[in-house]
């Protein structure tokens, strides 16, 4: 059926290579998704407790970040804000587009476990003369955790996946490094086959991870 | 002792609690009686400062609850409350429950916080239920765990927002009990209750709210025999 | 002066039409493979929910690479893999079969989740009834279930949509790849990215509104 010949030796060659850019890719993801974090509990409080233009402003990011394709946020931090004369180094590229992008789904999944905890909650601790910054910190954020922590595992599968798309920038990550090495030797095929198998273990030791932390971090 | 002098409170436009004047003494034990919607709840609030006022004044002790320098954490500490709905920390034992407040807000070592705990879980009758998460808690069990939640900041008041109504009837037995027993010890406490044989037995004077004005208030034999007004003779007539 | 003045000729009105084309190419390719993608993914999640272990074993692993390898990799890998095994397929008709699969990889867990909302109770009820196996599926489960999991769909449908920029990699020239064409030659990076991003919005935006206010409506 095929006289295709396939050509592992060349890949193998490269092995170490592209399991150092994944690497590259974990380090990416998950300072994107630490700063993704930050800001998307910042956005999510934004928007259930102000007004005014800071509150927009924080709507505009979140309905931003979750209706353009993750590529078009990129190409945005890419070239579009060269316009301004600002030109961001590959790496900085997509560190602030999948930042931009998680940030985003981040917050709409903390807002929605923010009003899963009952009001009564924070009515209660302040009762027992806690104050409002012990309140959210000991009684609220805890419990929003838990909420959101299935969706922070999927958010954090979603961003390795994701920064695949540095090798549409120049970025070479797992992705990158691969697509320099397949388009030097011509095998793209088996190439781009041993990166989907590293990226397929990376998912699986996400989730793992995340599973069996859960099993310690909630016990009730 | 706490004074309530002339207050008013307000829901945006809706006028909730319409010049209250009442004074609870050291040692006292008051129901407060009367229809959904009359302000009962909204009173205790303005009580510990969970909702701010729009005229006249609230002293716990002297220090005015409202008052801009007010310390109003320190002065919660005076003041425990039980609400309708337990709401124990669901991520948190029972211990840890009643443990937090002490450690974080008095300042208390973990290890004197955590005695101080078990000491007033024991009280509650929870003695065996130190390390099991609240979901594991039957309602009667999680409001006498709020309550021992509150003990444990050895406040001066308790204040009880119809802490058994959203109970099952069968467990309704065992919080009126605790709370009963709150009362044998001297406990000042405000108890906002449909359990009319609770203010009868329990408490030192009763006060019916109508549409967020004290409608009467005096010992339980007045007012459960001889209520003056109208409004108090008709709600009794219906909740018996 | 220089002689490539008149080469970057700025954005023309031809340009525009030339963005719309690419815009109805995402809109043809994400409708394509959402249709069929959701309809072999309804099957597919059916075989989860009946199949059991059976399914655990074959299907569910299949599925589940088709979530845990980048898009981007799983479409450079078939549009190279295709030769191989003597298929001769462009990159339209490879980023279709790529796109279809993974959105029925989505779907399928959709559609699954749809069937158990239903409950067993209410599946008996319905076969006490004297209703068949596929009336019950017919008249109760899709209803029902399909309620249920509506919102969920149209979120991975807009995601297709999204992703579909993608298949820019091959070298289909839709509405990102077209953006990325115009803005090398008019250097005008803010503007056509502007505009590019307002047509992911704009399609984007309003339906996932839609199927948010669906879902806290259905809730009640
Ligand atoms: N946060 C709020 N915002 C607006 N209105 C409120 C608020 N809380 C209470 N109210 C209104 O104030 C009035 C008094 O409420 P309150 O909860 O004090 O009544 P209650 O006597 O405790 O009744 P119940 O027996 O139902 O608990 C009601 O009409 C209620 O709708
Ligand atoms: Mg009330």
């Amino acid at each position: 059926m095929f006289d295709y010949n396939f050509h592992w030796r060349p890949v193998m060659k490269n092995l170490p290579d592209l399991l150092e850019a994944a690497l590259l890719t974990l380090q990416v993801a998950v300072l994107a998704m630490i700063l993704g974090i930050v800001i998307g509990l910042g956005l999510a409080l934004i928007r259930l407790h102000m007004r005014g233009p800071l509150r927009w402003l924080a709507s505009c990011w979140v309905e931003l970040a979750r209706n353009t394709p993750a590529l078009f946020q990129l190409f945005f931090f890419g070239f579009g804000l060269g316009a301004f004369g600002l030109h961001l180094s590959p790496y900085m590229i997509v560190l602030t587009g999948l930042t931009f992008n998680c940030a985003g789904y981040l917050a709409e999944n903390f807002r929605g476990g923010f009003q899963a905890v009952p009001d009564t909650q924070l009515r209660a601790s302040r009762s027992l003369g806690m104050t409002a910054w012990q309140a959210y910190t000991r009684i609220v954020i805890p419990q929003v955790l838990r909420i959101v922590y299935h969706p922070i595992t999927n958010q954090m599968v979603w961003a390795v996946l994701m920064s695949s798309l540095g090798m549409l920038v120049g970025f070479r990550e797992l992705s990158g490094e691969t697509q320099f090495f397949a388009s030097r030797t011509f095998r793209i095929f088996e190439y781009f086959a041993v990166t989907a198998v590293i990226y397929y273990v990376i998912v699986k030791i996400i989730l793992l991870g995340s599973r069996l932390l859960a099993s310690r971090l909630f016990r009730y | 002792m706490i004074q309530i002098r002339d207050l008013h409170k307000y829901f945006g436009t809706l006028h909730v609690l319409k010049g209250i004047d009442l004074d609870v003494d050291k040692g006292e034990v008051l129901s407060v009686i009367g229809a959904s919607g009359s302000g009962k709840s909204t009173l205790l609030y303005c009580i510990n400062g969970l909702e701010p006022i729009q005229q006249g004044s609230v002293e716990v002790d002297g220090t005015d609850v409202h008052a801009k320098g007010t310390d109003i954490n320190k002065l919660r500490q005076q003041l425990g409350m039980v609400f309708q709905q337990w709401n124990s920390f669901p991520h948190l034992t029972a211990l840890e429950n009643v443990a937090l407040a002490p450690k974080i807000v008095k300042g208390k070592s973990k290890a004197e916080a955590r005695e101080i705990a078990a000491q007033q879980l024991k009280h509650v009758g929870l003695g065996e239920k130190l390390d099991v998460y609240p979901s594991a808690l039957s309602g009667g069990q999680q409001q006498r765990l709020a309550i021992a939640r509150a003990l444990a900041m050895e406040p001066e008041y308790m204040l009880f927002d119809e802490a058994t109504s959203a109970l099952d009837p069968e467990l309704v037995g065992e919080v009126l009990e605790t709370m009963r027993m709150l009362a044998e010890e001297g406990m000042t406490m405000i108890c906002v209750t449909h359990e009319m044989g609770f203010a009868r037995d329990v408490s030192d004077r009763v006060a019916f709210f109508h549409q967020g004005v004290m409608e009467e208030i005096g010992p339980p034999a007045q007012i459960f025999g001889d209520a003056q007004s109208e409004h108090t003779r008709k709600f009794l007539a219906n909740v018996r | 002066m220089e002689p490539t003045i008149s080469f970057f000729s700025g954005f023309t009105p031809n340009d525009l039409l030339f963005l719309g084309e690419a815009a109805l190419r995402t809109l043809w390719i994400s409708v394509l493979s959402i249709s069929i993608g959701t309809v072999l993914g309804v099957f597919f999640g059916w075989i989860l929910f009946e199949g059991k272990w059976a399914a655990a074993l074959t299907v569910a692993p299949v599925l589940d690479i088709f979530r845990s390898v980048p898009l981007i990799i799983q479409l450079v890998l078939f549009y190279n893999f295709a030769p191989i095994v003597g298929l001769n397929l462009d990159p339209f008709a490879s980023g279709v079969v790529i796109l279809t699969i993974y959105t029925a990889a989505l779907v399928a867990n959709v559609a699954r989740g749809g069937i158990e909302a239903v409950g067993t109770p209410m599946r008996r009820a319905a076969r006490s009834l004297g209703m068949s196996y596929w009336q019950d599926l017919r008249h109760v489960v899709l209803p029902i279930g399909g309620r249920a999991v509506f919102p969920a769909w149209v979120g991975v449908a807009l995601g297709v949509m999204k992703d579909s920029a993608l298949v820019s990699v091959l070298g289909y020239v839709e509405l990102l790849k077209a953006s990325q064409i115009l803005i090398t030659r008019t250097q005008e990076p803010f503007l056509i990215l502007s505009i590019a991003g307002a047509f992911y919005f704009a399609l984007s935006y309003p339906i996932s509104r839609y199927a948010a206010s669906l879902e806290k409506r259905w809730a009640q």
